[in-house]
């Protein structure tokens, strides 16, 4: 279920769609691709109107989350599938196929695995594996659905920088789905966020992160935590204290909600803090702490902090807020 | 059968001390359970199979050979093969074409469809035959219009092609119907992006994946085809030479007390079942994952 909205794909960009499931993320990308349709609207490739163009004519790569490897077929056939496909006037010839298939091997590091069938191929060579055969017909624009939804962490990873290599090297306009914040913001060049079939926000990384659009895009980008806050001539009070770097937008005035990221905390004394409270728990994790402060009512908040000095449970600690976001 | 003895054999312990799970019944219950197995299968199936042969053979070979110098019997088995060959292909289109669009697409009556699908296996073959005669004799529905047009259906070659599809169309479709469910859209929707007409899709891709279900239906469909009695039973009327295929003319071998004929005929149909069952055999062990996992007859 989508709602009306105008994404812009430029060319050349890797952009990722980043949204909860259910968000619409992979609906919209399959309409790109043609493999749905919408009930009104548009898709337009570079100023051609591609909205009644069946999926074949689409002319783009489409990588399944998962693969969707032809099983009967060897590694070599399933890259050249789309190239033998075509009719025959604009068929290249065998050796020419067989060329650009040694190509995209080389390219996806598998050259000797022509012959290998996909269920002898590891979850990540598959993958690669699907990517190579999307690339082989040439698409306008490639797109691909929770490319690294099936793998584990490790091989993830490094699928991930690959992929980013890869898209440097062919300056393939991109376009991907993910869930996965990290994977988004490592990633792309520019991050659509989706939420419940809207398009909430289009942006880099950075202006995301900085600047997100609603409290929806703030809290699907990392954990934040809601601080009751007063908002005055421009200013935001928490317990009567000003919050630094935190501007409340024009005319709002009165009670609002100020969304603070764990590490816009900073551990100090109580006497000189907005927030008062007791640790009730901490641990360690890649040279960062996550403390869990007790404030009598409500969930506990959790701060991040570096891994300096530890908190033993109970001990009455103040937390200053030194960033956040207001939303009118 | 088999298949459930050879896991039994598996799952048996090494020693006698070693830890049983509590599933597994103690050594003297599966040695009684398998016992019974082996000894009801001997008594309701080897041992009729067999005197069948031994019947056939029990004038020696030189008379077992006779009877098919017959021309009533040559003229049952060709019509039996021309039966089948017109059966069996009409219904591999039929399966593939229902199972496609079943496991495939999203449209209304779907399960209707499913369930009619099926009928054929919960009527009586006999019914199915009194159907026939019911439409197609000269005061049925369609019997007029093909009196009119000289067109004999009861009794002759149509009808014991109609009957015979009617009661063989469930094989393929339920064979591939789950298998195709199973295998989902994504490779075709892969095949489609890469740039394949539907068509082209369907023949590099769906097929391939299908295809030893498919073999292993069209087995059955056959062996069904070939051998069924009740409908044909009714449509046909028996015509000597003309109209009997392998199973009546065994029957009438039979009411006419000629047992050796009669059951070196039906030898035949006993061999074509052995030699299905083999190839069965042979697919599912050989090709059980390609194989729908709730298509076995």
């Amino acid at each position: 279920m989508l709602h009306d909205f105008d994404l812009d794909v430029r060319a050349g960009e890797l952009l990722g769609l980043l949204g909860p499931s259910g968000s619409g993320k992979t609906t919209l990308l399959r309409i790109i691709a043609g493999l749905d349709f919408p009930d009104r609207g548009r898709v337009l490739f570079g100023g051609d109107d591609a909205t009644g163009l069946p999926v074949q004519k689409r002319a783009v790569g489409f990588v399944f989350q998962h693969y969707a490897l032809f099983k009967h077929m060897s590694v070599a056939d399933n890259i050249a599938y789309g190239l033998n496909a075509r009719k025959r006037a604009d068929r290249p010839d065998k050796a020419e196929i067989k060329r650009r298939v040694g190509d995209l091997l080389d390219l996806i590091k598998l050259s000797g695995f022509a012959d290998r069938y996909p269920s002898q191929l590891s979850g990540g060579q598959r993958q690669r594996v699907a990517l190579a055969r999307a690339l082989a017909v040439e698409p306008r624009v490639l797109l691909l659905d929770e490319p690294f939804g099936a793998l584990d962490a490790q091989v993830r990873k490094d699928l991930r920088r690959w992929l980013r290599e890869i898209h440097d090297r062919t300056g393939q306009t991109t376009i991907f789905v993910t869930h996965d914040q990290d994977e988004a913001l490592e990633l792309s060049d520019r991050v659509a966020v989706l939420d419940r079939g809207r398009l909430e926000q289009v942006g880099t990384p950075d202006e995301v992160q900085d600047n997100p659009a609603s409290a929806t895009v703030l809290r699907f980008l990392g954990d934040a935590v809601e601080v009751e806050a007063i908002a005055e001539s421009g200013q935001v009070r928490v317990d009567g204290r000003p919050v630094p770097g935190v501007v409340s937008p024009a005319g709002l005035i009165g009670p609002v909600k100020l969304y603070v990221r764990p590490w816009q905390f900073q551990l100090t004394e109580p006497s000189a803090a907005h927030l008062r409270g007791t640790v009730r728990a901490s641990h360690r994790s890649q040279g960062r702490q996550r403390i869990e402060v007790e404030r009598g009512e409500g969930r506990p908040l959790l701060v991040e902090d570096f891994d300096g000095e530890r908190y033993a449970a109970g001990h009455p600690v103040g937390l200053r807020i030194v960033g956040g976001y207001v939303f009118a | 059968m088999s298949e459930t003895a050879a896991t039994t054999f598996a799952a048996l312990p090494a020693k006698p001390d070693t830890p049983r799970s509590a599933v597994t019944e103690g050594r003297a219950v599966r040695w009684t359970l398998i016992a019974v197995a082996i000894v009801f299968l001997a008594l309701f199936l080897v041992v009729p199979l067999a005197t069948v042969f031994v019947q056939a053979l029990s004038k020696g070979w030189e008379t077992y050979l006779a009877t098919f110098r017959e021309p009533d019997a040559l003229a049952a088995v060709r019509l039996t093969l021309i039966v089948a060959a017109i059966a069996v292909p009409f219904n591999l289109v039929f399966g593939i074409a229902a199972s496609w669009a079943i496991a495939k697409f999203e449209f209304p009556g779907k399960s209707l469809l499913v369930t009619l699908i099926d009928l054929p296996f919960s009527v009586s073959p006999v019914v199915s035959g009194l159907i026939y005669v019911l439409v197609f004799s000269a005061q049925g529905v369609f019997g007029a219009f093909f009196v009119q047009h000289g067109i004999q259906v009861l009794f002759a070659l149509p009808g014991i092609v109609l009957a015979t599809i009617f009661v063989t169309f469930p094989f393929v479709a339920r064979e591939l119907i789950p298998l195709m469910q199973e295998q989902g859209t994504a490779e075709e929707e892969a095949a489609l992006t890469l740039g394949a007409s539907g068509l082209w899709a369907f023949l590099t891709v769906t097929l391939p994946n299908i295809r030893w279900g498919l073999l292993y239906s069209v087995l059955l469909c056959n062996a069904r085809a070939m051998g069924e009695f009740g409908a044909v039973s009714v449509v046909s009327g028996h015509i000597r030479g003309l109209t009997n295929t392998i199973p009546l003319h065994v029957e009438i071998l039979y009411n006419e007390y000629n047992f050796v004929a009669a059951f070196a005929v039906a030898s035949l149909l006993a061999g074509l079942a052995l030699v299905t069952l083999l190839i069965k055999s042979v697919l599912e062990w050989r090709y059980a994952g390609e194989l729908a996992a709730g298509g076995r007859h």
